[in-house]
């Protein structure tokens, strides 16, 4: 029983061996890296995780893409662990792919797997979020939103809504989770504007890692330690979404007496500006697949590319949602 | 004096009556609790409110633990019947009706009871280690959460469902009701009757109280599935209190909170002795920490280092080696040591 157990094991690691190389093709006869015979482009995806509608939608983009430009993706969910990610990328360099995209979930430690992926000569595309890394060869282009120009998207509609107030307009700012590239750079884009004036005041900032239940939670107690909020910076809809059953719990009126900034425009966040509960959002937009497959042909056949590209992206107020809202895909 | 010092309970709830000051320092009026919109509110009842998750699955975790077990599966559990409890809601016809929610409560429930059992079979009847047996579903869980929800959020619109972990009841949350009364009833089963005598004797000695004629196994499951009831009435709670189900991080490392709390409440993780009220106090002291650093606004960044530095000092405050090796130094200049007694209090 034994015996047949450890040969059928066997044939499974051989028949998952001749895969890698059926997909990988010459990528390791030739410098550059190898498309197969068929021309048949293999793409290592790692995602972020399944930690809101956003990156649903985000997901649901890339591996329908992948599908119209006939790209074969093999695709891994980290499930928010950097581990996992460094692990699915290791995977992908030993199955030879032909290139390498994700969203990794915090900035910083990626050099030595992105090394890795260097030495076997297998291109990176970065997605949504960048990395930190000092050495900028490692990946060959970042698409994704900029975060900082979200950060003063907000706080530019802040600055001209208030002009004529006298203040001081306390703010309150739900962070995403600490360390992530949007957290760090919506928080240092608003910074940056509405430091233009003094009567900007942000009273307290506290993470709430992008969910309802932390944004709950952590505005229940900006409530109870902050009697005079005007107005919540959250770093996405889900944690002003938390926030607004705070708010309401505490016999408030979002959208009223505490006005909303959000980030991302999910459907539930643009159902939440279209009722008046959200009174800004600033889109960071999750459909990037078709521009990722474009990047990753012309990298896989050695084309220069941009290092930077930015999607495409707008804003929302009230209005606009209720136009848009049922034409919304996410 | 010197019995209420001795008492197991005195240095966990000063470290919870410090974070209280604390807070009180920091923040005015954080002590007021108002009547808004017809229920209580204030931050106390906040600390309550959000601690109510927590408390239940520490008390399944206790006496999980005073078998000499340990369920890493909690997390998991709760992710799992806040799905499955979401779905059922949101495929029904009319999200408001009673009987459709209480179906949907009820299955999930069953769920998380059967999940809990599994473990205790996999412990009490194949005898896996628990450690090894809980993590499978640990891991496994999670992945069986986002299968449920299909890796999506959940979000449901309901009336009745809201109102488990985000309604309230006489005033009070009802959240904090329900654990009211399961805690009521556990102390009732375990404390008036001989079931928790017979769980210590099965944590003390396994092998000794199946000689002495304590059926080890069915207790085992019976231990082991209350504990997974609990992570179900607690992954109900925090899916209510948001509306949606987050297969991916509900209940996240709430396995480790919940073992915490029962450490800082005094019970033995070597089985054998275990305090209802103790993990209580542990679970409060958790939860108040939390709302601790989002009140007087520790940063992000420094979160954890401050939770670690505060866990430190009340784990090292329970440890009579260490009180009396600090505390003794500091007595030795005056004389007697009853009458220094009291002076103890004052580093605390």
């Amino acid at each position: 029983m034994r015996k047949r157990i450890s040969t059928l094991l066997l044939a499974g690691a051989t028949a998952i061996a001749l895969a890698g190389c059926g997909s990988g093709g010459g990528s390791d006869t030739a410098g550059v890296a190898g498309v197969a015979e068929d021309g048949k482009i293999t793409m290592g995806f790692s995602q972020v995780g399944a930690e809101s509608g956003w990156r649903t939608a985000n997901t649901k983009s890339v591996q329908g893409a992948a599908k119209d430009a006939g790209i074969e993706l093999k695709f891994s969910d980290a499930q928010q662990k950097q581990e996992n990610q460094i692990k699915a990328i290791r995977s992908y360099i030993q199955q030879k792919v032909d290139v390498i995209a994700f969203s990794p979930v915090v900035e910083s430690g990626w050099d030595t797997v992105l090394k890795e992926a260097k030495n076997a000569k297998i291109p990176v595309v970065l997605t949504d979020r960048a990395v930190d890394s000092a050495d900028t060869t490692l990946y060959k282009t970042f698409l994704g939103s900029d975060f900082v120009e979200e950060g003063r998207k907000a706080g530019k509609w802040l600055v001209e809504q208030r002009k004529d107030d006298a203040g001081p307009v306390n703010i309150v700012e739900l962070q995403g989770t600490t360390g992530s590239a949007p957290a760090n750079d919506r928080k240092a884009g608003f910074a940056e504007v509405i430091a233009a004036d003094p009567k900007f005041k942000i009273i307290a900032s506290q993470t709430g890692d992008f969910t309802r239940a932390k944004g709950k939670e952590v505005m229940e107690a900006f409530l109870k330690s902050n009697p005079d909020i005007d107005l919540l910076f959250a770093h996405n809809d889900d944690m002003g979404l938390g926030a607004i059953e705070a708010i309401e719990g505490a016999g408030k009126t979002p959208g009223k007496d505490i006005e909303i900034i959000t980030v991302d425009a999910v459907k539930d966040g643009m159902q939440a500006l279209a009722d008046g509960k959200i009174n800004y959002i600033v889109e960071c937009s999750p459909l990037l697949g078709p521009q990722l497959m474009d990047l990753a042909k012309k990298v896989v056949k050695g084309e220069q590319v941009p290092a930077r590209v930015v999607t495409e992206e707008t804003t929302f107020t009230p209005e606009q949602a209720k136009e848009v809202l049922s034409t919304r895909q996410y | 004096m010197s019995a209420l010092l001795r008492h197991r309970l005195f240095w966990p709830g000063v470290v919870l009556a410090g974070l209280l000051l604390l807070n009180v320092l920091m923040t005015r009026n954080f002590l007021a609790i108002e009547i808004k919109d017809g229920h209580l509110y204030g931050s106390l009842v906040d600390i309550a409110r959000f601690g109510a998750p927590l408390i239940l699955v520490a008390l399944g975790m206790t006496l999980v633990i005073a078998t000499g077990g340990i369920d890493l599966s909690v997390g998991s559990v709760v992710a799992i019947a806040g799905a499955l409890a979401c779905l059922r809601i949101g495929d029904l016809n009319d999200q408001n009706s009673v009987g459709g929610v209480l179906a949907a409560v009820g299955i999930s429930l069953g769920l998380a009871v059967l999940l809990g059992g599994w473990n205790g079979f996999l412990v009490a009847g194949a005898g896996i280690q628990p450690i090894i047996a809980t993590l499978i579903l640990m891991v496994a869980g999670r992945g069986l959460a986002q299968l449920i929800s299909d890796g999506q959020i959940i979000t449901i619109n309901s009336g009745p469902y809201k109102l488990i972990g985000g309604g309230y009841w006489l005033t009070l949350p009802f959240g904090i009701i329900v654990v009211l009364v399961v805690l009521a009833l556990t102390a009732f089963l375990t404390r008036r009757l001989a079931l928790g005598l017979l769980i210590e004797a099965v944590g003390g000695n396994a092998e000794a109280s199946r000689l002495s004629g304590i059926r080890a196994r069915g207790l085992l499951v019976t231990v082991y599935a209350f504990c997974g009831l609990c992570a179900g009435i607690a992954g109900l709670m925090i899916s209510s209190n948001v509306s949606s189900a987050d297969g991916n991080n509900a209940g996240l490392w709430i396995e480790l909170d919940a073992i915490l709390a029962v450490v800082i409440g005094g019970t033995s993780l070597a089985g054998g002795r275990f305090s209802l009220g103790g993990t209580v106090l542990g679970a409060l002291i958790i939860q108040t920490l939390t709302t601790t650093i989002y009140s007087i606004g520790v940063p992000p960044e420094t979160t954890l280092l401050f939770k670690a530095l505060v866990v430190t000092v009340v784990c090292l405050l329970q440890s009579p080696a260490f009180r009396a090796k600090v505390f003794h130094r500091r007595r030795r200049p005056s004389a007697s040591s009853t009458a220094s007694e009291g002076k103890v209090k004052v580093p605390a």
